[in-house]
């Protein structure tokens, strides 16, 4: 298994090494002047100069990359045209937040949605698997923002129950508060992952309650509750854990789009206020952290999966990937 | 492929292989309808389409014309049937136009991702080795970003506008087709009528497009599908966050994001606008949920 763990970081080299040429390209060599982007309105000749110089604009495309590589190696991304300060140091700070909302809206869905995909396989075509599958349909096939404006509009607005902005740590505000003010972002972060791993815990599980190995233990008069929730659901898990990696960065893109809405200070709050401030090298610096962390979370998943599932990594060994 | 004309009049065998060929697309069609959420499907993207098609026609209002007079009016007004927004211009209108606007945006990005990405798989599964590793090793790249961020950022550099929303979302497609294709082009051409055309001594480019490719089309069509889908939520995204289409043009995400202003005023002009976009992406995902159960029936279950 090292030896495949091995192979996986060694192809990590040039996956990261495209991302960064791709960032790069992005800004320097499709149409479009950055630098007129920055400035926007204050488009002003002399002015352009003098920032194409500072930025380093002026220099031949390689003498320019192999800047922007050795920046990063050095942890530097760039810094923020707009606040005028190190972009990383901005992401340090907004980071956790996001964290926070996409890893805790990222456990309910699988919960929940591991819960009734269970539910659902188990009472195949019945009204209820029914009825799940058209809910799991509405989650995989909404837009994340309407959901969050739907709620503020719903809860916040008419009923009057949840606030509809602000982020309040335990320290501030107590417990409650700190679960009242997350609760809307994230019930509908939830919802798309939660439509994913019910889907999927469904057909997995119906293989898994079909297989021998159910039809054995219920011959050996095994409890259903049992053979259910412990022995069907274990072997229903490798797929489950696949899609988690990808959902992952599914609710962090999410909240890139939602943040906004209910003013949590996260990276999408501080994505959207850059779209706004034409801070083109902070969106930059962003995307670029955002994908080295995918790439890196990616890896981790697929090494767990291979701890979780030696088979995966025999025949990776013996030829496959 | 041959029909032989003899006098004017299909020979029989032609004949008899147009009617297997009008079987198994019928048997297709008849699947396809069995599937009652696939043909639900069908009907909204149909009314989607249609909606975008006729927009001048059904459009009870120009979707530009401002009347300072009656901004907010609530549904059923008179003469607004949906209401007015923020400028009093009629939010029916404004509707039918966004249709138009999401279909041109999601469909162009689908086909410009589509066929690069076909391209690129086609080669790299076809081509193995190194060209394989690079050009697949490109494409891991480019999946790690968020497919968000990444149309984020090209849309800021671009600027907004119509085609630059269109390729900003197009090139977030490209790897997915890649891969899709990619993998089942390694399966077919180590099939036996690959081998056979290899041996008459046809060139790689004929086997590739006129034998590899057909193959491909089911797989392509089902994600082709899916992708639209996605495609008019990234639109929606990207105008909601004030950088794909741009106000006063119609587009169902600059809709939302002038309803969101004023969600205690008027609440109806963001839940339909949203409500339009969730519709039209749940249609083209029970389409190609259904042609998948159609193509292969192995994936149903």
């Amino acid at each position: 298994m090292q030896k495949v763990i091995l192979k996986r970081l060694l192809q990590l080299i040039p996956t990261l090494l495209v991302v960064i040429t791709f960032t790069f390209a992005a800004t320097r060599l499709i149409p479009g002047d950055p630098v007129a982007a920055m400035l926007g309105e204050q488009y002003d000749a002399t002015k352009v100069d003098a920032l194409r110089e500072e930025l380093g604009l002026n220099d031949p495309i390689p003498v320019q990359f192999g800047h922007y590589l050795v920046d990063i190696l050095h942890g530097d991304f760039g810094d923020s045209y707009y606040f005028n300060t190190s972009a990383m140091n901005m992401i340090k700070a907004r980071l956790p937040n996001t964290l926070m909302l996409s890893v805790t809206s990222l456990c309910i869905a699988i919960l929940v949605g591991v819960f009734f995909g269970v539910i659902s396989a188990r009472r195949q075509s019945s009204i209820l698997d029914y009825a799940l599958t058209v809910i799991s349909l509405f989650g995989v096939s909404a837009p994340v923002f309407w959901v969050a404006i739907m709620m503020v509009l719903l809860f916040s607005v008419n009923l009057g129950w949840l606030p509809s902005f602000g982020m309040v740590t335990i320290a501030q505000g107590g417990f409650v508060e700190f679960l009242r003010h997350i609760a809307l972002p994230c019930a509908c972060l939830a919802v798309i992952p939660m439509g994913t791993f019910m889907r999927i815990t469904r057909s997995s599980m119906i293989d898994s309650l079909g297989s021998d190995s159910v039809r054995a233990l219920r011959a050996r008069g095994v409890s259903e509750k049992s053979i259910v929730w412990k022995h069907a659901l274990k072997n229903a898990l490798p797929p489950i854990l696949t899609v988690v990696g990808m959902q992952f960065a599914g609710c962090f893109a999410g909240a890139v789009l939602t943040e906004n809405i209910f003013s949590w200070p996260g990276m999408g709050t501080m994505i959207s206020s850059a779209i706004d401030n034409r801070d083109y090298s902070l969106i930059q610096a962003t995307v670029l952290v955002v994908a080295l962390a995918f790439v890196i979370i990616n890896l981790i998943t697929d090494i767990l999966y291979m701890v979780i599932n030696p088979k995966v990594a025999i025949d990776a060994e013996n030829g496959g990937m | 492929m041959e029909e032989k004309v003899l006098n004017g009049s299909i020979s029989k065998e032609a004949q008899a292989a147009m009617i297997r060929k009008e079987r198994t697309a019928n048997n297709a069609w008849h699947k396809f309808c069995r599937n009652k959420s696939a043909v639900v499907g069908l009907i909204i993207i149909s009314l989607m389409i249609l909606m975008g098609v006729l927009a001048p026609v059904l459009s009870p209002h120009d979707p530009n014309q401002i009347n300072v007079l009656q901004t907010y009016l609530p549904p059923f007004s008179e003469g607004h049937i949906l209401g007015t927004d923020d400028l009093g211009r009629d939010l029916l209108s404004r509707l039918l136009y966004g249709a138009r606007m999401s279909i041109v945006v999601a469909i162009g990005a689908t086909v410009l991702g589509g066929v690069v990405g076909i391209l690129l798989g086609l080669i790299s599964g076809y081509a193995g080795g190194v060209v394989d590793a690079v050009i697949m090793r490109i494409m891991d790249g480019m999946f790690a970003f968020p497919f968000i961020l990444l149309s984020i950022l090209l849309v800021t550099i671009l600027g907004s506008g119509v085609f630059n929303v269109i390729l900003a979302i197009g090139i977030g497609n490209v790897p997915r087709f890649a891969r899709v294709v990619r993998s089942k082009v390694m399966v077919t051409k180590n099939e036996e009528f690959c081998n056979a055309e290899r041996i008459l001594g046809a060139s790689s480019l004929r086997i590739m497009f006129s034998h590899i490719l057909p193959n491909t089309v089911s797989e392509v069509v089902v994600y082709a599908t899916l992708c639209v889908g996605s495609a008019i939520i990234s639109e929606a995204s990207l105008s909601f966050l004030g950088l794909g289409i741009l106000i006063p043009t119609p587009s169902w995400g600059n809709i939302l994001r002038g309803g969101r202003g004023c969600l205690t005023t008027a609440p109806h002009i963001a839940t339909i606008s949203g409500l339009l976009i969730f519709i039209a992406v749940i249609g083209f995902n029970l389409v190609g949920d259904g042609i998948r159960d159609v193509m292969d029936p192995k994936m149903k279950k």
